[in-house]
């Protein structure tokens, strides 16, 4: 008996496949984009695990020389007896492998060893008094030669490093020993010697400080990415909600006619939930399957961004992993669950002897719109006072989750309001039955046209970022990156003969002077430049005195980047100590792309203060048709390396590669929203179109041929999205507002400013209405192809 | 069982007894290292500075002491030297190991720590130099090289100390002259001690400073090859007696036949006589298995020659040092045919 129920519950998707389909892709779509998502988020989630598992020298803090020498022996020794519990490492390259990190470290001082477990620490002991190292495969099968050494794998070694015991990394006595630094174990005894009173050049660092805060940042990244997935499952959702509300809607009279038959509404319950969910299951797994790809084809993408940003190492190649491909079937069947749960409490409360309306359900009646509407003011008010009173970057994103669904909510009472007038409006009969139909119709469409504004918003939000900040950051590249070249040098001596070299040969040599120091309790990055034209006429500010440049040149001025004026509170004319000097802060600077607090003093000041440090990098200016000419004599006469030297237009470039990667996968994802949307339209006009009949009937026997009825609708379609698009591009300006304001100052600790692109709106408002015609294309050719009996049965079965 | 032969050697830092808890290859002789040898004299100030030739080695200081209030409290510095090999190189490549312990109990609270360190590089070390110095990292016990004066200092996250020992008496030579046999096999050790130390200083107990006075007692000892593989822990027991004698006394637990029983008594002007099987007894008497396994941590000890017969029983029953290898130490308190304080070891209780 279940089984004939079933059959005749399956026939109605016999009779009406269109709607199979969009309840079938709708849950896949909404499944594909949520699962694809998680999956790169387990991947890159993944992999900081595994890193953490590692021997990271980064989970540590550190203490450095202030000018980022390498630290005597001694003065590792004078800490360890002050009661510091430092351990040295030595960074360097491996023989014969100089993109390989050959990592000395002494495990028996390493913090966390522990004598009863020593493998906890992460770092073996079978290298001590013994030629013995280890990497992980990917590094051993990268190393050309062992350099004398028995190289072991170990998986909790990092790629690219080689470890071993320092013995074997130190080749000369200890007195002369020098380490790269030393790493502060957690474990503080009591009377232990301030720093300072130990070593005066030394540094302690804070390891969020050159850890990048990964978290926080990729936290950033990936809470983008979530938000993306749920916005575009909540898209998906729309229009499984609308194909089963329908379906539910059409199937009442069998439902009536199986229960006067006498089979019992539970069963007919069970016969639709087991379809439902055998539905949700197919859909979840070709959802999964989608998901799957699309992550496979985004991931490179953000595993580049993530590294290019973040420096976080995050694979290129995806693993199936139950906890996505699990959520994702688990959030296809709720999804379904959550679409049909209304319709379905309706059949079941259904009296046996009701009329069988067709229509009710896409009447859209104005209390329904206002309720919504309600609901979507109450999470505009929500969405304003967190605002005000939250902070944190989860608080920035239910900004702009309460902001976009509130909006969405409010819109069917919004057109319906529109219609209202332009049919009170309206004299012209044939004007009026247009705007009536179309508000006779807008109840169907109008979880389609939300669906539509949300995608455009999203679209016009995130395209105003990005632009915003490629803007900004352009600007910024061509400011800072001013030199037409650039040298780097490992090697002071080379250094030195470079610029010897180079003298009389180019207008200007630039030093870039760096070393640690911190303002107001903030670790910095302090750099000397030199007075020239080049800053002066170069380098706008976001806040300066007018004096600026000579104050920074005469030594008393210092300018700040945003970061560390945000972070200490700093405003222009503030005094504040770098290194146990007063400064007057004459500029904040903006400074993007870098996590960390920096600073500009001029370079008497410096050399000051750092009698020690030496230039390891210059700016070069030149004119620039000279500069292929100057690299290959740098590279004969000098014997430099296309390491040491790189001009201006290769390093802008691969700067602006990396910013594109990171937005690659936000315009992928944009473009998917936006299909998925008009996949939601074409649905909703199709399903119309065929219940639509009764409607266009009377139309055509007053006189309006099936070919005008066919351009109406279109032009419905058009006028519904085209005002649809308009509303979305206020919103999109709040959404990209709300996002550079609020969530990228939480997340990275500058503001970008907002800059208008009413190209690029008006270009999306285009491919929006463009798809709303395509997808209507099809429904209003269907209606003027209508053969005029299937119009006039119409009349005949209306009783 | 652990594979890595690096580990087994680092075990070989910790005292006679932990290395007979069943670690392989210990009770085995080591190539090339030097094994104590009777009737040899020690050579001072040349023998209180470590000695790389032997396997293993420590200065270890216990001590009872009193708070201003008169509050007992307990205090233990200790330096372990290990050596991977017989021989001495500078930096990194030093074969010898260092591990710090120290400790303070109080009747309520015990609280121990640890420190780990390479030889050669200067983080630890045992040194005569015109003064004596034995240090790991902030830590050190340095004086003048004859042990007569020192000052003595240990930090950790929960407490710190540094205080001055004044010795008042000579050094005590244990077994045959600092000969001390450990086993009827012969394994033997050097071993001496100055066990007549008066202390002062400052004790921190987490937010807590007190002026702490009392006595201390220090252990030299180095050997290469201590254990047999039949010897299971050991029970060491140092006794100071109101009357000015005191005791040393130890009993090696034995998995077959009697345990190896040895001890030295100590008059006033550091007279010694050595103990035996036939003039030392110290019988557990009752078991405690508070903060780990089951131990006892009251003592009858008797010593029929000298008229001593007396209860020993621990100030804090919970003495567990919480550091790589767990064993019990801690002050006690003497009662009886004579009264006094001390301190006991046990380890190799599992």
């Amino acid at each position: 008996m279940f089984f004939i129920g079933l059959q005749a519950m399956l026939s109605h998707w016999r009779k009406n496949p269109l709607q199979w389909v969009t309840l079938v892709f709708g849950v896949a779509f909404a499944t594909a984009l949520w699962t694809g998502i998680q999956a790169i988020n387990s991947e890159a989630r993944a992999s900081y695990d595994r890193a953490e598992q590692q021997i990271s020298i980064a989970q540590f803090d550190q203490i450095q020389k202030k000018d980022k020498s390498s630290i005597p022996h001694e003065e590792f020794i004078l800490l360890r007896r002050a009661g510091w519990m430092v351990s040295p490492i030595i960074r360097k390259e491996f023989p014969d492998a100089p993109d390989i990190e050959f990592l000395g470290v002494d495990p028996v001082s390493y913090p966390g060893f522990n004598l009863a477990a020593p493998e906890a620490s992460g770092v073996p002991l079978e290298s001590i008094d013994a030629n013995i190292a280890f990497a992980n495969t990917a590094t051993l099968a990268r190393l050309k030669t062992h350099g004398g050494f028995e190289i072991r794998e170990l998986s909790t070694v990092p790629d690219g490093v080689v470890v071993t015991d320092l013995a074997n990394v130190v080749s000369i006595r200890t007195e002369k020993t020098h380490y790269s630094a030393l790493l502060v174990s957690n474990f503080t005894p009591k009377w232990q010697r301030p720093l300072a009173e130990v070593a005066k050049d030394l540094i302690l660092i804070n390891r969020a400080e050159f850890a990048t805060d990964l978290g926080r940042l990729t936290d950033s990244f990936h809470l983008n990415l979530t938000a993306f997935g749920l916005l575009a499952f909540a898209v998906g959702i729309f229009i499984v909600y609308g194909a089963v509300g329908l379906a539910f809607e059409q199937r009442r009279p069998v439902v009536r006619t199986l229960r006067a038959l006498g089979y019992p509404l539970k069963k007919i319950l069970w016969v639709i939930a087991t379809e439902l969910m055998v539905f949700a299951i197919f859909a979840g797994a070709i959802g999964v399957l989608l998901g799957y790809f699309l992550a496979a084809a985004l991931l490179p993408d953000v595993s580049s961004a993530l590294g290019g940003l973040y420096g976080a190492d995050v694979p290129n190649t995806l693993r199936i992993r139950s906890e996505w491909w699990m959520t994702g079937m688990a959030i296809a069947v709720l999804g379904t669950a959550i679409a049909a749960a209304s319709s379905f409490f309706k059949l079941a409360k259904m009296p046996l002897l009701s009329a069988t309306k067709n229509r009710s359900w896409s009447q859209f009646t104005q209390r329904s719109g206002i309720q919504l509407a309600c609901v979507g003011a109450l999470l505009w008010v929500v969405a304003i006072c967190l605002y005000f009173f939250g902070s944190g970057l989860i608080t920035g994103f239910a900004i702009l989750g309460g902001l976009l669904i509130g909006a969405a909510f409010m819109l069917p009472l919004f057109l319906l309001g529109l219609l209202t007038v332009a049919l009170r409006c309206s004299r012209d009969h044939l004007v009026r039955w247009f705007w009536a139909d179309t508000r006779q119709q807008l109840s169907g469409l109008s979880l389609a046209l939300m669906a539509l504004m949300l995608a455009m918003a999203t679209n016009i939000g995130v395209s105003t970022m990005v632009n915003s900040f490629r803007d900004t950051f352009t600007g910024w590249l061509d400011q800072r990156m001013s030199s037409e070249m650039y040298l780097r040098f490992e090697d002071p001596e080379m250094a030195r003969r470079t610029v010897s070299y180079l003298e009389g040969r180019v207008d200007a040599m630039l030093p870039i002077i760096q070393a640690k120091s911190s303002i107001r309790g903030e670790l910095i990055d302090l750099y000397g430049i030199v007075d020239h034209a080049t800053y002066r006429e170069n380098w706008g500010m976001l806040d300066q005195s007018e004096t600026m440049w000579d104050d920074i040149a005469n030594g008393i001025g210092i300018a700040v980047n945003e970061q560390v004026a945000r972070k200490a509170d700093i405003k222009l004319g503030d005094s504040i100590e770098a290194n146990s000097k007063q400064f007057t802060v004459v500029a904040i600077y903006g400074d993007y792309g870098n996590p960390i607090g920096q600073a500009i003093i001029g370079m008497p000041a410096f050399t000051a203060m750092f009698p020690n440090v030496t230039a390891d990098r210059f700016g070069v200016r030149l004119k620039p048709d000279a500069i292929p000419v100057l690299m290959t004599d740098l590279k004969t006469d000098l014997g430099l390396t296309d390491d040491n030297m790189i001009d201006q237009s290769s390093i802008k470039q691969s700067s602006i590669n990396i910013f594109e990667q990171t937005f690659a996968v936000t315009a992928a994802l944009n473009v998917l929203t936006l299909a998925v949307a008009g996949f939601a339209i074409l649905m909703s006009l199709l399903t119309l179109s065929a219940m639509r009949l009764p409607q266009m009937a009377p139309a055509w026997a007053m006189g309006l041929t099936r070919a005008k009825l066919g351009r109406y609708e279109l032009l419905r379609a058009l006028s519904l999205a085209g005002v649809t698009c308009v509303v979305a591009i206020p919103l999109g300006l709040a959404l990209s507002w709300v996002l550079l304001s609020v969530v990228n100052v939480e997340a990275f600790g500058w503001q970008i400013p907002m800059f208008l692109f009413p190209a690029t709106y008006a270009k999306l408002v285009l491919l929006s209405l463009a798809a709303a015609v395509i997808a209507a294309l099809w429904p209003s050719w269907v209606l003027s192809r209508t053969p005029p009996e299937r119009l006039l049965k119409v009349f005949s079965n209306e009783k | 069982m652990k594979s890595n032969i690096t580990l087994l050697l680092f075990l070989v830092w910790c005292p006679f007894a932990l290395l007979a808890q069943g670690f392989a290859g210990l009770g085995t002789e080591v190539e090339g290292f030097a094994v104590p040898e009777r009737g040899i004299d020690l050579q001072f100030p040349r023998d209180h500075a470590a000695h790389p030739e032997y396997r293993i080695e420590w200065w270890y200081v216990t001590a009872n002491a009193v708070s201003q209030t008169g509050e007992p409290i307990g205090l233990q510095w200790t330096l372990f030297r290990s050596a991977l090999k017989p021989n001495e190189n500078d930096g990194w490549t030093s074969p010898q190991l260092w591990m710090g312990h120290a400790a303070v109990t109080t009747k309520h609270d015990h609280f121990s720590t640890e420190r780990l360190s390479r030889g050669g590089i200067g983080q630890a070390g045992a040194e005569i130099n015109g003064t004596f110095e034995a240090w790991i990292d902030d830590w050190h016990l340095s004086g003048m090289d004859d042990y007569s004066k020192m000052s003595m200092r240990a930090t950790s996250p929960e407490f710190a100390y540094d205080v001055e020992l004044t010795a008042n008496g000579p050094l005590v030579f244990h077994g045959d002259n600092g000969f001390s046999v450990k086993s009827s096999a012969g394994q033997a050790s050097y071993y001496y001690s100055q066990p007549f130390y008066d202390l002062g200083g400052t004790l921190e107990i987490e937010d807590q400073t007190y002026q702490i006075t009392g006595h201390a007692w220090l252990d030299r000892e180095w050997s290469s090859q201590p254990l047999s593989e039949t010897q299971t822990g050991w029970d060491w027991f140092s006794l100071s007696f109101d009357d000015g004698t005191k005791m040393m006394g130890f009993s090696l637990r034995q998995t077959k036949g009697e345990n190896f029983v040895s001890g030295t008594w100590i008059e006033p002007d550091g007279t010694t006589t050595t103990l035996g099987p036939e003039t030392l007894s110290l019988t557990p008497i009752s078991l405690t298995s508070e903060g780990g396994p089951s131990l006892p941590t009251v003592w009858t000890v008797s010593v029929p020659s000298q008229d001593v017969n007396v209860t020993v029983k621990a100030l804090n029953s919970n003495s567990w040092m919480a550091t790589s290898i767990k064993y019990w130490e801690g002050p006690v308190v003497v009662e009886g045919s004579h009264n006094g304080v001390g301190y006991l070891e046990m380890t190799g209780y599992n």
